[in-house]
């Protein structure tokens, strides 16, 4: 599975990335590959507040739905318009043009508790 | 034993093969003391002697083959082409399963496209789903889907005059949820001001329970400009004649499609009808079918959107709905394209002309007054003596004149509700006016 | 089958074509406001023949029971007896107002009456509604009567419902639309309920269990007594899903066993036919204890008369009207020609074809639980490498069945679930297995032509992923 080694995770196989003041989720190369094919995602409003482990995003493939996990609590701040044509890009690029969301961080602290690189492929590789 | 190809010699190769000594023997994990019980119940009957019996048995009712009947409140008998059943009793239709082998169903498939693309015509929206158990249910799933849709609002305006049954069914799917069920009276543009922020969906019923039909100008903007959600739930014969509800602004459109093809079967299978905007499609719940192609680059169809469903999202899915009116909206597809373009224009135009001929018969007789301003096949008339003495006394003459009030409001003990079709004749709607005239002498 | 592409009505249009002609307007024109009528109505123009060709070849693009051999697990596509439908279509049946005085359809009543007590004594329940329009319906009934109970009792704790995890996704959803919380219990390795889990999940917030018996694993749930004396024990009920009562009818009733409340499908096992898609009837049965909570109107005897009348605790209407009465004229005459033997006899040449069936296949293919299984068996399809269940039943269209339930339930993986109900001939049983026998070898030696079917049908496999991404979901000229 493919990794990006400047992102933090999750479980529940969402990443998280700093970016500046804000930071980026989206959800891992391991995730969109058992999805397969997305076409459709269903993302939050701008301005709608999150506590860390919520569910802010919807990704469906033809055969699965899945909730998305908001890593850290925060404040959404951007949504990625380009999933509206192209949800594929989730599994094209899942850490870069298949961002989800940008937030603001209400408790930057929460970043310490998520799965480093490493530790979340240990944890992916049991399913 | 009828049905069942097994021989004795079937039944004996079959126990060889799995290696059991009896049939008895497959059940050993049912409980022995609940083996076998003995049911009570009448003696098997031959086909024969059961069409024999329910033969009888249907001679114990009334129809509306016999008679003058202008009873409606939410079921009408219009006229159903032979096409129809033709057609769609095909075994190919009526027993085929849901589509879900797109390869092998596409008669179904491009059978319920047609239906889509049709019912959004008529409806004057972008997307249909493949139908809901009826009307009452569909109207009770999209007060649930514009919840859903425009989250954290609990109020819910619905009209005072929504049919009596339509308002129970959405208090039983709404009973688990806080949500305020608020009844609004009058012009609904006026009553549309009453939308505010924490208000999800208006809900319009076109026409009403009581036959009226709004003027729906300027409804849609109160609406939208407070956040919320048009819903209109419309008669589709009335839909061929009045500008669609789309048109007016509604963002989720319902019906009760019995009338389009059905026939009145003592209350069901009905056909309930859902359609919306292109945004709520995927807050839309029931089956949909889109077009697809093959590698080849064949043009199929396909069920699609199945994400929103139960089978896969399960306890997160907007309904639970799996099965539901499939040969009914078969039936009223086939009705609309026997019909077509100008068919069902014509169909709504006989059902105006005619109601509005014997509302201005009965409006001359003394002491009966027609209480609505505008209405389509059913109007609401106040009668000089109780309804329901009205209706006893015709029916005895072969004629119903249509549905008390007081059967569901027991204080409007003076008000009768008449239906008009294009199945009624004017000697019919003749005799309708000279029995009541006797009748309330 | 038809392999020729059918336009839609909107290609076969053509304006000033008249399909049905109607009766001249015997009464004067009444104007109609402009503010109110519509200008334009965009539907097609057919001839009545065009439209009859139309809609005789798109059915025959269709595979059905009538022309095809339907093993799809648990949905029970037994034979639709034509005696049904000449039973439903008398005209008054067809033609009866539901508004109808009551005095004038005491035949309906009647009818009604019979087969509510009919369904009750097959169950071994003590009332039962014919209200619920499908399976899903009847479910979100049983659901909502539970939850009323306890309410009633003034138990405002009692939210959680468990749902093993071989369970139809309707039964998790019924339970959101109620508003109770769907707790997942896990199958043990004979895939029944893990009676261990079903006691660590016991407690003050029960509200019951929903339970499927014989289970979606086409296996007789042997601890069903257990089951349903422990959740009892624990203040909770037991709501019984009947998905797949083809396999018991007259061999056991499940009211005898504890459940207090369960729905049957009428278009399953009552041989009332799918339609495409419906219309079903999701009868719902109850015990004693939630008799009074069923939804309503129902039929009851007064006198001589048979009368409507709703439950004094009844969850209340699930839909207008009384239920899709002209799918129970057909279920009633179904029963009626079975009477208690033939009920009895359904069952079990159902699960005696299922065995033979079973006894067939697991000679090549993975069947899971060998033991002997009631009126279906799960299969695996992955049977050689780079070969999934959707091949194989992709290929069976080949060959000219349809294919059975793939990819359910969901424990199960490369779930193939076989069904072929009592109405299926020995000969039918052993060219199916036989098929199954050259699609192994296929597997094994060509699998591309598993990868590449169906190529017998009107289109192959659709690409379901596009048609996902940019729908199209009506006819734009």
């Amino acid at each position: 599975m493919k990794l990006d080694t400047n992102a933090r995770y999750r479980k529940s196989h969402e990443w998280v990335r700093k970016d500046g003041a804000q930071y980026v989720v989206g959800i891992s190369d391991h995730a969109q590959e058992s999805l397969g094919d997305i076409v459709f995602v269903e993302l939050p409003a701008l301005g709608k507040a999150f506590k860390q482990g919520d569910a802010f995003a919807v990704v469906e493939s033809v055969k699965a739905a899945s909730d998305v996990y908001l890593p850290m609590s925060g404040k959404i701040v951007a949504v990625n318009d380009a999933l509206e044509g192209a949800p594929d890009l989730i599994n094209r690029e899942p850490y870069a043009g298949g961002w989800l969301v940008k937030f603001e961080a209400s408790n930057p602290a929460e970043w310490d508790g998520l799965l480093a690189p490493a530790a979340y492929e240990t944890e992916a590789s049991k399913e | 034993m009828p049905f069942v190809p097994n021989t004795d010699a079937d039944r004996a190769a079959m126990l060889a093969a799995i290696g059991a000594g009896s049939v008895e023997e497959l059940f050993a994990d049912v409980p022995s003391a609940r083996r076998f019980p003995k049911l009570e119940l009448p003696k098997a009957l031959s086909e024969l002697e059961i069409l024999r019996e329910l033969d009888a048995l249907a001679k114990k009712n009334e129809a509306t083959d016999s008679g003058a009947w202008f009873v409606g409140g939410g079921a009408y008998s219009h006229f159903v082409p032979a096409m129809v059943p033709a057609l769609a009793g095909r075994g190919e239709f009526l027993t085929a399963y849901t589509p879900y082998q797109a390869e092998v169903s596409q008669g179904t498939l491009q059978a319920i496209f047609e239906y889509q693309s049709m019912a959004a015509a008529l409806f004057g929206v972008e997307t249909v789903n493949a139908s809901h158990y009826d009307g009452a249910t569909a109207l009770a799933e999209a007060v649930l889907m514009a919840l859903h849709a425009v989250s954290d609002r609990p109020r819910v305006m619905i009209p005072a005059a929504l049919h009596p049954e339509y308002r129970e069914v959405l208090a039983t799917y709404l009973e688990a949820f806080e949500v305020e069920l608020v009844e609004w009276t009058g012009p609904a543009a006026e009553a549309a001001k009453g939308v505010d922020s924490r208000t999800a969906c208006f809900l319009v019923q076109w026409p009403d329970f009581e036959g009226e039909v709004h003027d729906l100008s300027g409804v849609a903007d109160a609406v939208h400009a407070a956040g919320a959600l048009l819903l209109v739930h419309v008669d589709p014969i009335f839909a061929a004649l009045a500008k669609s509800p789309g048109s007016l602004g509604a963002d989720i459109v319902t019906a009760e499609g019995q009338a389009l093809g059905n026939a009145l079967y003592y209350g069901g299978p009905y056909l309930g009808m859902m359609g919306a905007t292109a945004k709520l499609v995927r807050k839309m719940p029931g089956r949909i079918v889109g077009e697809a192609k093959d590698k080849d680059g064949r043009l199929g169809y396909v069920l699609t959107l199945s994400a929103r469903e139960q089978h896969i999202r399960r306890e997160k899915a907007v309904s639970n709905i799996c099965s539901n009116q499939g040969l009914v909206m078969l039936q009223s597809t086939i009705y609309m394209a026997a019909l077509g373009k100008h068919g069902m224009a014509r169909v709504a135009r006989l059902c105006w002309d005619k109601a509005h001929y014997a509302a201005a018969e009965l409006g001359k007789l003394p002491g009966f007054k027609v209480a609505n301003r505008t209405f389509f096949k059913e109007f609401l008339v106040r009668t000089p003596v109780p309804a329901a003495e009205l209706v006893a006394k015709l029916e005895k003459r072969g004629v119903h004149p249509g549905l008390a009030l007081s059967r569901w409001h027991p204080e409007r003990t003076h008000e009768l509700l008449v239906a008009v079709t294009e199945m009624n004749t004017k000697e019919q709607i003749d005799l309708l006016a000279r029995s009541l005239a006797e009748a309330s002498k | 089958m038809n392999l020729t592409p059918e336009p839609l009505v909107y290609g076969l249009s053509s304006p000033g074509r008249v399909g049905v002609v109607l009766p001249e307007s015997d009464v004067p024109v009444a104007p109609v406001p402009a503010w109110l009528e519509r200008d334009t109505l965009p539907l097609p123009e057919l001839d009545e023949l065009t439209t009859v060709r139309h809609f005789t070849r798109l059915s025959q693009k269709n595979f059905s029971i009538d022309t095809n051999f339907y093993p799809l697990g648990s949905c029970t596509m037994k034979y639709n007896p034509k005696a049904n439908e000449a039973a439903a279509a008398h005209p008054s049946w067809r033609n009866l107002h539901p508004y109808a005085p009551e005095s004038l359809s005491q035949g309906a009543l009647e009818l009604v009456f019979r087969l509510q007590e009919i369904l009750a004594e097959i169950g071994g329940f003590k009332a039962v509604s014919l209200q619920p329009a499908a399976g899903a319906h009847g479910e979100l009934a049983g659901v909502f009567m539970i939850r009323k109970y306890h309410l009633e009792r003034g138990d405002t704790r009692r939210v959680k419902i468990l749902i093993p995890d071989s369970a139809h996704g309707t039964n998790p959803a019924s339970c959101t639309m109620a508003g109770l919380e769907a707790v997942t219990i896990p199958s043990n390795a004979e895939g029944g309920v893990d009676l261990g889990a079903l006691k660590a999940a016991l407690g003050p917030e029960l509200a019951g269990i929903m339970i499927t018996n014989p289970n979606t694993l086409g296996l007789f749930e042997r601890n069903i007594e257990e089951i349903c004396r422990l959740v009892h024990e624990a203040g909770g009920l037991v709501y019984g899903d009947g998905a797949n009562m083809n396999a018991v009818t007259g061999v056991f009733r499940p009211g005898d066993s504890g459940i207090d409340v369960m729905h049957f499908n009428l278009h399953k096992t009552f041989s009332t036919p799918h339609g495409g898609g419906g219309p079903g009837v999701g009868m719902v049965a109850a015990n004693a204890t939630l008799a009074e909570f069923l939804p309503g109107p129902l039929v009851v005897k007064k006198g001589a008369a048979f009368a409507l009348a709703t439950p004094a605790k009844s969850i209340g209407r699930m839909k207008a009207f009384y239920g899709n009465f002209a799918v129970l004229v057909r279920a009633y005459a179904y029963v009626r020609m079975l009477g208690a033997e033939g009920l009895r006899r359904l069952a079990e040449n159902a699960v005696l074809n299922a065995n033979y069936l079973k006894a067939l296949v697991e000679k090549r293919w993975k069947v899971k639980y060998g033991r002997r299984c009631m009126h279906e068996f799960v299969a695996s399809g992955d049977i050689a490498e780079g070969v999934h269940t959707l091949d194989v039943a992709k290929r069976l269209i080949d060959y000219g069945f349809h294919p059975p339930t793939i990819y359910f339930p969901l424990i199960v993986p490369e779930a193939v679930m076989i069904e072929p109900t009592e109405t299926e001939s020995k000969e039918t049983l052993d060219a199916f297995a036989a098929v199954l026998d050259k699609i192994a070898d296929e597997a094994r030696d060509n699998p591309a032509l598993l990868h590449d079917a169906p190529t017998t049908t009107p289109v192959g496999r659709l690409d379901e992923v596009a048609a996902a991404r940019c729908p199209v979901l009506c006819y734009r000229a």
